[in-house]
């Protein structure tokens, strides 16, 4: 019986984390659609609900109730496999993600690999799609996206054993009381190369603009999720989001501190607290949508470059200086 | 040398990608140039080109003689035009027929009538709902020459003094 409760108790606690992060995805359409209107000199959806603000329940209206094709020539048990796989990966990760000292799922000492871990299977999600679609663009998208993520998770892997290094640990709470101590002791300081590469991957594995030649709409109509339609259409729509979500708190939880406040030593804003998190998290997804309303794509061979030539050296590098500083004493934060 | 050096570190920075960021950003906080269109519209030019109409005289006679200039201009062959003498031994239209689905509202054909009959409207919200209906007969054109008469005139005034 006692069982039972644990199960149930558990259950609850998943859902307190996943429903608020799911709200949030149905809602970042909505505000990437009005800032990149704003940035666009229009003013994006303002017609259903008072200043558009129900349009994501339209939207997710009129998924719902759109049929599913299946194409005839599609292996159908892949293709419907493969928006599954995609969500799977990106609510799993947030098992580990604590949003304050005591609020965490789980919090194990193997946090920021596990995360690690689970994202890398988004990847799949995108080649069984794309090959199970049986079709040219949808195979060429899958190709584009499984070069371009394995790519880029190493320069992100370096990035982040950075701030292995810097905390001694691999618990995202341990890392994240490891930058305490006011603004300068947060990781973005001694590593502000290695966060900047970091977010750059990020936008790179989520297959984000200016990255997002996996989607490619203009060459490769919509590349891997070409023959989607309905709700598979939107549930690799949820998971891009939810990624996108999640690897800004990873880059506000390893690099910004957490909860932790920037005016740190003051009464009242002192304190830590789960808004920090969420305003840092937030500058991070519009950091996303900035980026989109700016950039133009990226060419494939460009993106090679950027990864290979560019950002892995650069990262190399920054981690040996980061060893450096903390085999010699030199690291002003808490080692 | 120098500006190879110089150009390694404006990329390394990103400064112009960050210079880019600062533009959007700037226009995040602009002013917006929507134009909410049931509410509010643009103006239209006098000489715009919508949906058809065939005019008349203030008399009720109709202007069009069926000299065919239209239907021998039109590009898209969209204008079909029959005509027999009349009773009173004047040539008019038996049948004049636009299919709107061919027409690619080049205003040629309003060019080419010598009695300005066909004109085109600033109409430009319409639509159909069964099939055969994108086909304007000659009493359709007609009764929109009729319902925007005075539209009509007005444009044609303004811009008479280009022509």
């Amino acid at each position: 019986m006692s069982e039972l409760i644990v199960v149930i108790w558990t259950v609850i606690k998943i859902l307190a984390v996943e429903l608020p992060l799911l709200a949030a995805v149905a809602w970042l359409p909505y505000a990437e659609r009005k800032i990149i209107g704003y940035m666009q000199i229009r003013i994006g959806p303002n017609r259903t609900g008072p200043r558009g603000w129900l349009q994501p329940i339209a939207d997710a209206m009129k998924l719902m109730f759109k049929e599913i094709t299946i194409p005839a020539q599609a292996n159908k048990f892949l293709f419907l496999l493969a928006p599954l796989i995609g969500i799977d990966a990106a609510l799993a990760a947030w098992a580990v993600i604590p949003f304050s000292d005591t609020l965490v799922l789980s919090n194990t000492n193997v946090g920021l690999l596990y995360v690690l871990a689970i994202s890398s299977m988004g990847v799949y999600s995108i080649i069984i799609a794309g090959w199970a679609s049986n079709s040219k663009y949808a195979l060429l998208g899958a190709m584009r996206s499984a070069a371009q993520m394995v790519s880029y998770e190493i320069a992100m892997g370096f990035a982040l054993v950075g701030v292995v290094i810097g905390a001694h640990s691999l618990n995202l709470g341990v890392i994240v009381n490891a930058q305490k101590g006011g603004i300068l002791d947060w990781f973005c300081v001694p590593m502000f190369p290695l966060m900047v590469i970091y977010f750059i991957s990020a936008v790179a594995e989520t297959n984000r603009a200016p990255f997002d030649v996996t989607e490619g709409e203009s060459e490769i109509v919509a590349g891997f999720h070409v023959e989607y339609s309905g709700m598979a259409f939107a549930v690799f729509f949820l998971a891009e989001y939810a990624n996108m979500i999640l690897v800004s708190m990873l880059a506000s939880l390893l690099f910004l501190g957490g909860w932790l406040s920037p005016f740190e030593g003051i009464p009242v804003i002192g304190e830590p607290s789960i808004f920090w998190l969420l305003l840092k998290v937030s500058f991070f997804l519009l950091l996303y949508l900035w980026f989109r309303a700016t950039f133009p794509r990226y060419r494939y061979d460009q993106i090679m470059r950027l990864g290979w030539k560019v950002f892995i050296p650069i990262t190399i590098v920054w981690l040996l200086l980061i060893a450096l500083m903390v085999v010699e004493g030199w690291a002003w934060w808490k080692v | 040398m120098y500006d190879t050096i110089a150009r390694y570190l404006k990329s390394l920075f990103l400064l112009e990608l960050l210079g880019g960021l600062a533009v959007t950003g700037r226009y995040l906080f602009g002013r917006k140039l929507t134009v909410q269109y049931p509410e509010s519209r643009t103006p239209l030019s006098p000489r715009f080109r919508g949906l058809h109409a065939l005019r008349r005289y203030p008399n009720g006679e109709e202007r069009c003689i069926a000299c065919k200039l239209c239907e021998a201009v039109c590009p898209a062959l969209a204008i079909t035009i029959e005509a027999e003498p009349r009773d009173d031994g004047t040539r008019r239209t038996t049948r004049y027929e636009i299919d709107l689905f061919k027409c690619i509202y080049c205003g040629f054909c309003e060019e080419s009538c010598p009695v300005d009959s066909i004109v085109e409207t600033a109409e430009f919200e319409y639509t159909y709902e069964r099939f055969g209906e994108h086909i304007m007969t000659k009493s359709a054109l007609l009764e929109m020459g009729d319902r925007y008469e005075q539209q009509i005139a007005a444009s044609r005034a303004v811009d008479a003094h280009y022509r």
